[in-house]
């Protein structure tokens, strides 16, 4: 951080305390955008840094990361990115005679082929097969630089959300829920007898009788509260 | 400008009807997270004004003609409560609400990185809850730390601060008579790591010594309200 101390006493050095304590745990590993993270020779940029004249920058709030030679910010909210090849799970937003276009929880929809839907379907029957509103377990396809994506039903146990409930959390806490070798998810799933199956955009569908499903839906609400610190 | 005339604002000793000397500025505090459902939030207040900013996305841009294939567009709605004055503000959008808006977006589009999300939208809806002077400021600064609490890659954070002209002596950050009855205004938005600007207006005449006198105010405030800023993202996380 540069930009040192401005050498003025005034009315506000007492009452600033903005969200929490001073001088608390905030060391050197917590960033905001903006930030200066040093001279960028020898190393690499990864999440949330940038390279600008010869400087890292950070680009976003979080945690500061090392390793190896990269540095990188663990934000503390992201959305998500589709990648191919991503399991995702998604909701209908409209239907074309040919096409559905799928809501992501991304930055864009994707859109859902009829040659890749489920089974066959008509010219023009898209939405008697799967209408707005409906959850489907899809996988991603493809994305395009400019962000059109596709993605596609054919597939191992690629279908249409007919039971269960929808979750969502924010996908960068998805390593917390699955655990290492997904263990954590394993000993999650069989203390609450639910059927889980998660998505790599956060979301996560949950099926099983109703207190196996609010069991786990106040594990995963619990999380989230402890990523954000305790807020929300 | 306005102004009544003959209005005592600052005395012989710099010392201003609220207490302050030239260079002070109002107490500031700042809080993240206050709207669970927004991606990232901000309530600042500053003095007596209060801002609540809830920042929404990147998420698909609704209708489809406002999508840019090469960037994300940001979304940026002003707008002032009907109680956050004394005498009630007519609500809906107004000609100053939709100025306030535009230079909001155009500081913002300079530091957010709109480039990574192409055919995406921001929403960023800036809500003053209690009004004196200087909200477009309040408003500017609490959105980029909506911004940075909804995770939204910028190449630095924008503090937005004015100084102005009462009684012929130049002074930072004017509260409400000051804005009223002053001479000029010179709101200026800043990005603290570098120093560059992002936006800048100016209400009523100031000399060129004055305009400097006015920038360095600005500018050591900026420094001032960034360190709350920083605090207020990285305290708010503490693990």
């Amino acid at each position: 951080m540069n930009g040192g101390p401005v050498a003025r006493l005034d009315n506000m050095t007492k009452k600033n305390g903005a969200a929490g304590p001073q001088g608390n745990k905030r060391g050197n590993n917590l960033v905001v955008p903006g930030d200066d993270l040093g001279d960028s020779e020898g190393f690499e940029a990864g999440h949330g840094v940038l390279v600008m004249s010869g400087r890292l920058k950070a680009l976003k709030q979080g945690k500061l990361r090392e390793k190896g030679r990269t540095i990188s910010i663990e934000p503390v909210h992201t959305r998500y990115i589709p990648r191919p090849g991503d399991l995702v799970i998604g909701f209908i937003e409209g239907c074309t005679n040919n096409l559905w276009f799928i809501e992501l929880g991304a930055p864009f929809n994707a859109i859902l082929p009829m040659s890749l839907g489920p089974g066959k379907v008509d010219f023009g029957g898209t939405r008697s097969v799967m209408d707005i509103g409906d959850a489907i377990l899809c996988r991603v396809q493809e994305v395009e630089e400019t962000h059109s994506s596709v993605v596609t039903m054919k597939g191992m146990g690629l279908r249409k959300i007919r039971s269960g409930v929808v979750e969502e959390i924010d996908p960068h806490l998805l390593g917390r829920i699955i655990g290492k070798g997904g263990e954590t998810l394993r000993r999650m799933k069989a203390e609450t007898e639910c059927r889980i199956v998660v998505a790599d955009n956060g979301r996560m569908w949950i099926d099983g009788d109703l207190d196996g499903i609010l069991d786990v839906r106040n594990r995963l609400s619990k999380i989230s509260r402890d990523s954000r610190g305790g807020r929300n | 400008m306005g102004g009544y005339g003959d209005v005592q604002m600052i005395d012989e000793n710099g010392v201003r009807a609220d207490g302050r000397g030239p260079g002070d500025i109002r107490p500031i505090t700042i809080e993240t997270g206050v709207v669970p459902v927004a991606d990232g939030s901000c309530r600042m207040t500053w003095g007596t004004n209060e801002a609540i900013v809830a920042v929404y996305g990147p998420m698909e841009a609704h209708p489809r003609k406002i999508q840019r294939q090469d960037r994300a567009v940001l979304d940026v709605a002003y707008n002032m409560a009907p109680f956050s004055t004394t005498d009630r503000m007519r609500p809906g959008f107004n000609r100053r609400s939709r100025e306030v808006s535009k230079v909001t977006q155009d500081a913002l589009e300079s530091v957010v990185l709109l480039e990574l999300y192409p055919r995406s939208k921001i929403r960023i809806s800036i809500e003053i809850v209690s009004a004196e002077a200087g909200t477009r400021c309040v408003g500017l600064t609490a959105a980029s730390v909506a911004l940075a609490d909804a995770g939204i890659p910028m190449t630095d954070l924008v503090v937005s601060v004015a100084s102005g002209k009462i009684n012929d002596v130049v002074v930072c950050d004017l509260n409400k008579e000051e804005d009223n009855y002053g001479e000029a205004d010179l709101p200026m938005g800043i990005m603290p790591n570098s120093g560059e600007l992002v936006f800048l207006q100016m209400d009523g005449d100031l000399s060129q010594d004055e305009f400097k006198q006015a920038w360095k105010y600005n500018m050591d405030a900026a420094q001032e309200i960034h360190k709350l800023m920083v605090e207020a993202l990285n305290g708010g996380d503490s693990q």
